[in-house]
């Protein structure tokens, strides 16, 4: 029984690792975005706004339920950095003065806050300081307000506001080539004009206040001072994609536990009831000599609860092991002071109560039968196992299988129920390699369909302000420069009914051939020459179909309030946006033909003197080049991605080895007599091999196919689980997915069936004849 | 006819011979002698008992005669082929084609029927009988369609007699057919083992305990100690319907 107990341990083993490394994840990053948030005080509310005076302070401090307010400046400038030829945006915030910001404040990793008397030092976050090298007294340049300044690091730290640094309206955090800048308020407000007011508050709310009141207060204060719409935290862009994370966590620890756990109960319930059978003799004897059932029942269900322990044991270490990686992973894009590593006892204590329980469970029906067998009864052998003609034989096709597949029909045919679970249990196996692969099937489907299909620009480069088409002939005539199309975008308010949305609507050039909009078949949608197009989790959100009449807000300019009508909802993976074109939008806007930026192919040779000159140019605010994008998609992505589908690996062969070897052991144990007795008739080694084999070969066999459905249906689930603002996960599964999985099962099938396949051919044929089954 | 004679008249007909045959199993730290040199023929269309007190080596002899095991020592023959150095493959080809089994305990396919159980051996068999045949001489024409579990112990040992001489083999190797049967069903199993030595001229070796059996043997071989301590010849073979225990 040793191997059938260490295949069972295995896959407890892998349940309650995967249990606690969830959970405790889960504790841990909430836990530590908890004291991080308290400790540094992160706001509740926040506001953009094109500039206020700071006298203003005082009237959004009376807003009912408003607790602490501060002002700030902020701004995107363009970076320099020496060695580092691609455009780099910065997002510079200001610091009191005094150093102490009320909120939000700076944990300082390194260094120190910038000295309000010099405008030219900065404190920049970690992720950006790590992916340049930088550290203390290094320096790099920005143009601040269209003038280029030499600015010098006196410290590294990180924000409660930035746990999570990510440029708006970006897929993908890219530490390289965005990064967050604390300037002295000072010196900042110098170089802005800013003396004397502020375009961005921060603020936190009494216990017990009403946002939606708070927001839309603040929303008519600042309305004629450019307000860009306030938001609360749970749209504050680094805190909304933690919960994000934390929520895919929270379901995770859900599923593939609970998969874990039944295929434990169930494979135990299999061992057990064959380790009782064998076991009768012994289990009448102790009867006999005055044992009653309580007394055997509690022996066999010790036996259960020390398999279990054993898995327990290792599965508690592996389980916090595993959480503390999985905890620094996070941490590698999730910016905190430290890990607090939260293992609450409940966790352990549930994961032992669960596993013992279902695993009693899934053998009380052996152990009940153990308990109640007369002990004269059980001390005869059992009788010969009744069998019958099976439905395939009734059926008329039994006629021409030879006995030995005869044989293996019957077999299966016998117990149909633990047939059936032995092909669900490996089936479940190879559904969770499916979804581990599933993850990077659909990244990389949507990566191809957005950065390739969608997005054919090499470079989108965008203005400071909306600007006239001048500047599209200007950026044609670079040298290099293959074909430029224009995009407007308009930071907006959705509203429909009582729900609204915060994005911007994309104006597209009709018939663009550098940014096509593409349905979820991938067939270019045409844009309306009026109207407005949402993509269907936008529609979702807002209530609306296609025809209604909905409410625009603009958040810049001329703050038009204009309804538009929907012509259509897309299926769209990324993002959550409307889509018109540019045309159109501008017509809506009524402000004539303004762009906001400009996508562009060139030559690869000119593509760096081209960053160059955007980087000179005071009008461009920032270039973002698409290969950089695809790359950072995946280097962010791809080390959560690769533990996971690491770990969903490793459980599914532990699943997979853990059900096909004790099949294959059990079924080892029932039929050896009779294949000894075959060898004796006369039967090679090959032809006894066929009978066990085969018998195994069907149950594996039946189980892929089954697999894929279930794995099919599980990465439907999981799709429809990791629904978000930022993508939707497009139901992809790659062929070659559906392969490995198949060659999982094949191969640790094939693994115990060499295994069993070596035990049959040292049959002790003499002894088997001696004894009665 | 003195035995002498007889053996004699068989030189050309022998089945089996066996020579100085030793067999020591090793049973942890302590070696136990099977058997300790013993001497024996078979001869065609042959009935002969194995007789002696369990432990006397009767088992290990019969399952060295059916290539089910190797011996230590000694020598095995099969119509001049020499056992004792066949290699694993060709013992197997040599049971496949060769030797009908019957044991104590049957040794049924639970999950076929007797006309199955039948027919896995005749499957394999060169020149096989039809396994209906079979059947129909121990008796079990009526039973064709049924599987182990409906069938008493007297019938499961029938179709184990009708596997056995199925494949029509050259040699039938029973041991204790009849041990765990009554004494009526006993009779019933011995009267078909019989049946097919006298009709079908198979060699046939019976091993027992059971001395009232012996009567039915053209020669009783006497086993104990692991030696063959004595050889009788029954002058008349009793019918094993006279046979009473």
């Amino acid at each position: 029984m040793k191997g059938q107990v260490f295949a069972i341990t295995l896959v407890v083993v892998s349940g309650v690792a995967t249990f606690i490394m969830f959970i405790t994840t889960m504790h841990s990053l909430d836990r530590t975005r908890n004291s991080f948030y308290n400790d540094y005080n992160f706001s509740d509310v926040f506001v953009n706004l094109k500039r206020a005076p700071e006298s203003l302070k005082e009237k959004i401090k009376e807003v009912p339920g408003v607790n602490q307010v501060e002002t700030r400046v902020s701004a995107y400038v363009k970076l320099d950095i020496s060695g580092f030829a691609e455009p780099v945006t910065g997002h510079i915030v200001s610091v009191p003065d005094d150093g102490k910001p009320l909120l939000n404040r700076l944990y300082i990793r390194k260094g120190r806050l910038p000295d309000p008397s010099k405008d030219n030092e900065v404190v920049i976050n970690e992720t950006f300081a790590h992916a340049h090298g930088f550290n203390l007294s290094d320096q790099f340049a920005a143009v601040i307000n269209g003038k280029w300044k030499k600015l010098t690091i006196t410290g590294i730290a990180l924000s409660p506001e930035f746990v999570l640094v990510m440029r708006p309206y970006a897929m993908s955090p890219d530490f390289k080539r965005y990064g967050i800048l604390w300037m002295s308020r000072k010196a900042i407000s110098k170089a802005y004009n800013m003396d004397g007011a502020f375009n961005d508050i921060a603020l936190t709310l009494y216990p017990g206040a009403k946002v939606s009141d708070v927001l839309r207060e603040l929303d008519n204060i600042v309305e004629r001072y450019g307000g860009y719409g306030a938001y609360a935290r749970k749209d504050q862009i680094s805190h909304r994609l933690l919960n994000e994370e934390f929520n895919m966590l929270r379901n995770m620890s859900k599923i593939f536990p609970t998969i874990f756990i039944c295929v434990a109960a169930f494979l135990l319930n299999v061992v057990m009831s064959r380790t009782i059978n064998t076991q009768r003799e012994q289990v009448a004897a102790l009867k006999a000599f005055g044992y009653d059932n309580v007394a055997i029942g509690i022996h066999y269900a010790q036996l259960v609860v020390l398999i279990i322990l054993a898995g327990l044991v290792f599965g508690i270490i592996a389980g916090i092991w595993l959480g503390k990686t999985l905890g620094g992973i996070y941490m590698a894009v999730y910016r905190f002071p430290a890990l607090v590593f939260v293992l609450k006892p409940w966790v352990i204590i549930s994961a032992i109560i669960i596993s013992i329980i279902s695993a009693l469970i899934g053998t009380l029906h052996s152990l009940w039968r153990a308990a109640k067998q007369p002990p004269a009864e059980a001390m005869r052998p059992e009788p010969p196992a009744k069998y019958q003609i099976t439905l395939l034989e009734k059926m008329g096709i039994g006629r021409a299988l030879s006995q030995p597949t005869r044989i293996i029909a019957r077999n299966i045919e016998r117990k149909p129920i633990r047939t059936f679970l032995s092909i669900l249990g490996i089936a479940v196996a190879c559904a969770t390699m499916i979804s581990s692969g599933f993850f990077k099937d659909s990244v990389d489907y949507m990566v191809n369909v957005q950065f390739v299909l969608s997005q054919k620009e090499d470079m989108a480069v965008g203005f400071v302000e909306p600007t006239s088409y001048k500047a599209l002939y200007e950026l044609q005539e670079m040298e290099g420069v293959h074909h430029a199309e224009t995009f407007r975008t308009v930071p907006v308010k959705f509203r429909f009914g009582r729900s609204s949305y915060k994005t911007v609507i994309n104006g597209i050039e009709q018939d663009s051939r550098l940014h096509p909009l593409l349905d979820a078949n991938l067939k270019p949608v045409a844009l309306p020459q009026e109207g407005i197009i949402l993509n269907d989790y936008l529609g979702k959100i807002l209530g609306v179909k296609a025809g209604d009449m909905l409410t625009v807000e603009t958040l810049e300019g001329s703050k038009a309030i204009r309804q538009v009508q929907v012509v259509a909802l897309v299926k769209l993976y990324l993002g959550v946006m409307g889509y018109m074109d540019v045309n159109a939008l501008n017509r809506l806007m009524k402000e004539g033909d303004a762009i906001s930026g400009i996508y562009l192919t060139a030559d690869s040779q000119y593509q760096e003197k081209l960053y160059r000159s955007f980087v000179n140019m005071p009008r461009v605010s920032g270039t973002i080049v698409r290969k950089n994008e695809i790359r950072n998609f995946y280097d962010v992505q791809a080390k959560g991605m690769l533990f996971f589908t690491f770990i969903a690996t490793l459980m599914a062969c532990s699943i997979c080895i853990g059900v096909v070897y004790n099949n294959a052991r059990i079924a080892l144990a029932e039929r050896s007599r009779e294949l000894s007795s075959l060898r004796v008739l006369g039967y090679t080694r090959g032809e006894i091999s066929y009978i066990l084999l085969g018998e195994l070969a069907f149950i594996a066999l039946a189980a892929i196919p089954l697999g894929f459905l279930i794995g099919n249906a599980l990465c439907a689930y999981i799709a429809a689980m990791l629904q978000s603002d930022l993508f939707r996960v497009p139901m992809v599964i790659e062929l070659k997915t559906f392969s490995l999985a198949a060659a999982v099962v094949l191969v640790s099938a094939s693994v115990s069936g060499m295994i069993v396949r070596h035990k049959l051919d040292h049959l002790d044929l003499v002894e088997v004849l001696k004894t009665r089954e | 006819m003195t035995d002498q004679d007889k053996k004699m008249n068989n030189q050309g007909n022998i089945v089996f011979s066996v020579r100085d045959l030793a067999k020591i199993y090793k049973m942890g730290e302590v070696e136990v002698h099977a058997l300790r040199g013993a001497n024996m023929e078979l001869f065609s269309k042959e009935l002969i008992i194995l007789l002696g007190p369990s432990g006397s080596g009767k088992s290990t002899l019969l399952n060295i005669l059916g290539g089910l095991d190797t011996a230590t020592s000694g020598f095995v023959s099969y119509r001049g082929r020499d056992l004792t150095a066949a290699a694993e493959a060709e013992l197997t080809e040599y049971r496949r084609f060769h030797v009908g089994f019957v044991f104590q305990f049957y040794n049924l396919i639970p999950s076929l029927t007797a006309l199955e159980n039948v027919a896995v051996v005749t499957e394999i068999a060169k020149n096989p009988m039809k396994p209906e045949d079979a059947l129909a001489l121990v008796g079990l024409t009526e039973r064709l369609d049924h599987f182990p579990a409906q069938l008493s112990g007297g019938e499961q040992q029938r179709v184990a007699i009708a596997r056995a001489i199925s494949k029509n083999p050259e040699v039938m190797l029973c041991d204790e057919p009849t041990g765990a049967l009554d004494s009526q069903t006993g009779v019933v199993v011995l009267e078909a083992l019989e049946r097919v030595n006298r009709e079908l001229g198979t060699a046939t070796a019976i091993i027992t305990h059971n001395v009232d059996i012996a009567a039915m043997a053209d020669r009783v071989i006497h086993l104990s100690n692991g030696r063959i301590a004595e050889v009788t010849a029954n002058k008349v073979r009793k019918s094993p319907h006279d046979i009473q225990w």
